[in-house]
């Protein structure tokens, strides 16, 4: 047996005890995010006023892990611009990709504790849904 | 472990060289060395390219593959072995049916019924068939604890339907249907009867004339051969009568610019070079479970069923899908555990060396049916054993502890 799973108290306690799960009212941008083969589902909602992310939201449904790394997600950019927001969703999803160095990881904060998802390919579309769905949702800003 | 154990678990070697708990039978089982080397011997010693070959070499390929198809039709009761057509896996054999039957015979006004219950492969092919020809498709629903019967079918079917498709064992509920009702309200309505066998073959005695089914398609793979060789039963009238499903190569008599005359069933059916070390694999495979014998391999397998279940019941927070009797699961155990999702549970059981399916078992609108998205599934074969069944369960019930819940 192994004792030093994957699934710690971070990743647990943002899936059982989200922050940011709930529905944002008056955000001005929402998308849905789906992975149609495992049924991870999230709707990202974000408030953004003068090119900056002041608010941000989930809904859905799907594993701890897309959960958990949309809520982290959600901690981490609120808050900052929209191109600091895009620089980290740039840095998390070449860490899942396993091509970050140690500085920018720690920009990552909690949400560098996904890092060994890249070692996880089944598991790849989980981590990066929210992080997609935020990327796409920019493009509009 | 056993005597018994030891014994079937040393015709296993990968659960000791990986050291891995293989509870994901359902989706393929493993390969015992006696098959590997069957279809080793077959190529150091007689391959050659079969049916055409002016010489020995080529003979003996050619008599190794008609053995094999000699050994799979007296497995599961055909006729003759012409009645058996070697694709690579049961989809394969489904969308032969689909393909050639379907499209040649159905017409705009003619209905398919096929069940909710039903793999993707036993379904999608219907779908397409349907679009293609103008036939209606119509769903035969199950109960919420995946009961289906004849008299269920007798309320839907009608004289339009010409295609009934039931699966002999579900993939997810694990329960064996009634065939031989089936087949017989199907008859009494001019309506042929495919019975999706890729579950029901590896691990209950099957016999297509007792069954009296019009197909019945199965996958080599789930029953310890190699992967890439399966097979489609058809009543041999049917088959006459079915056009070639692919063209080309060594399913022809006389080919001329214009067209060609095909050659006799089952060869009509299985154009190019065939997969014969595949075919020798699963004659093999056959075999092997003969010598182990039925009675060995559903005692079991129903044991262990019954033993994991019982377990698993004393758990509020673990829900099992289907019947509440073991017995009516035939090794297949598909479950829900309350607040956690099965990628979860599935990567969890695989830190602790163990192999279940999670997700929607390829069965997306049974899955919708029964109001969820996805399950966690623990298949098993006569080799697993009871100390595979306590480490799955000792797992399971700490996973909700993994996870940050309380208890």
């Amino acid at each position: 047996m192994q004792n030093n799973t994957f699934y710690n108290e971070v990743l647990t306690d943002h899936n059982l005890h989200p922050v940011h799960k709930y529905h944002l009212e008056g955000a001005n941008f929402s998308l849905e995010g789906v992975n149609p083969s495992c049924g991870d589902d999230i709707v990202l909602s974000l408030k953004v006023e003068d090119g900056k992310i002041v608010d941000g939201a989930y809904e859905g449904d799907g594993c701890a892990i897309s959960q958990a790394s949309a809520d982290m997600m959600l901690d981490l950019v609120i808050g900052k611009t929209k191109e600091e927001a895009e620089r980290l969703a740039d840095i998390f999803l070449r860490m899942i990709k396993g091509t970050i160095t140690e500085e920018e990881k720690e920009e990552l904060e909690e949400a560098s504790i996904l890092s060994d998802v890249s070692h996880m390919p089944a598991r790849v579309k989980c981590a990066v849904l929210g992080w997609h769905t935020m990327q796409e949702m920019l493009e509009e800003v | 472990m056993t005597e018994k154990d030891q014994l079937i678990r040393k015709e296993f070697p990968i659960l000791k060289n990986r050291n891995v708990i293989y509870l994901d039978n359902a989706a393929t089982s493993q390969k015992p060395p006696c098959v590997i080397e069957a279809s080793n011997r077959y190529y150091n010693m007689h391959n050659a390219n079969p049916l055409r070959g002016l010489y020995e070499l080529s003979v003996d390929a050619t008599d190794a593959y008609e053995n094999a198809r000699k050994t799979v039709a007296d497995f599961i009761g055909a006729n003759r072995p012409e009645e058996i057509v070697f694709t690579r896996n049961a989809s394969e054999s489904l969308n032969l049916i689909a393909y050639s039957y379907a499209r040649t015979f159905l017409k705009e006004g003619d209905e398919i019924i096929c069940t909710i219950a039903e793999h993707h492969s036993n379904m999608l092919p219907w779908q397409q068939a349907a679009k293609a020809t103008g036939a209606k498709l119509t769903y035969l629903y199950c109960e919420k604890d995946g009961t289906l019967t004849p008299e269920m079918l007798e309320e839907i079917i009608s004289d339009n339907t010409k295609l009934v498709a039931v699966t002999q064992i579900s993939n997810v509920f694990g329960r064996l249907n009634d065939i031989k009702g089936f087949a017989k309200v199907a008859h009494a309505h001019g309506a042929l009867l495919v019975a999706d066998g890729a579950q029901s073959v590896p691990h209950v005695p099957v016999d297509v004339q007792e069954l009296d089914c019009d197909f019945l398609a199965f996958s080599g793979h789930k029953m310890f051969a190699p992967m890439g060789i399966g097979a489609l039963y058809a009543k041999y009238d049917l088959l006459e009568k079915m056009p070639p499903f692919l063209y080309g190569g060594e399913m022809i008599e006389y080919v001329t610019t214009e067209g060609a005359t095909y050659a006799e069933v089952p060869h009509k059916f299985e154009a190019g070079t065939v997969n014969v070390g595949g075919a020798v694999g699963l004659a093999e495979a056959i075999r092997f479970m003969q010598r182990f014998g039925w009675e060995t391999i559903m005692k079991r397998e129903d044991d262990l069923t019954s033993y994991a279940m019982e377990k698993m019941k004393k758990y509020p927070y673990v829900h099992i899908i289907g019947s509440e009797d073991p017995k009516e699961h035939h090794g297949i155990i598909t479950f829900k555990l309350d607040g956690v999702h099965p990628h979860d549970i599935a990567a969890i059981f695989d830190e602790h060396g163990i192999a279940v399916r999670a997700g929607h078992h390829c069965a997306q609108p049974l899955m919708k049916y029964l109001g969820t998205l996805s399950t966690t599934r623990a298949s098993l074969a006569f080799y697993n054993n009871k100390e595979d069944i306590d480490a799955f369960v000792e797992t399971l019930v700490g996973i909700r502890k993994e996870m940050g819940y309380a208890e």
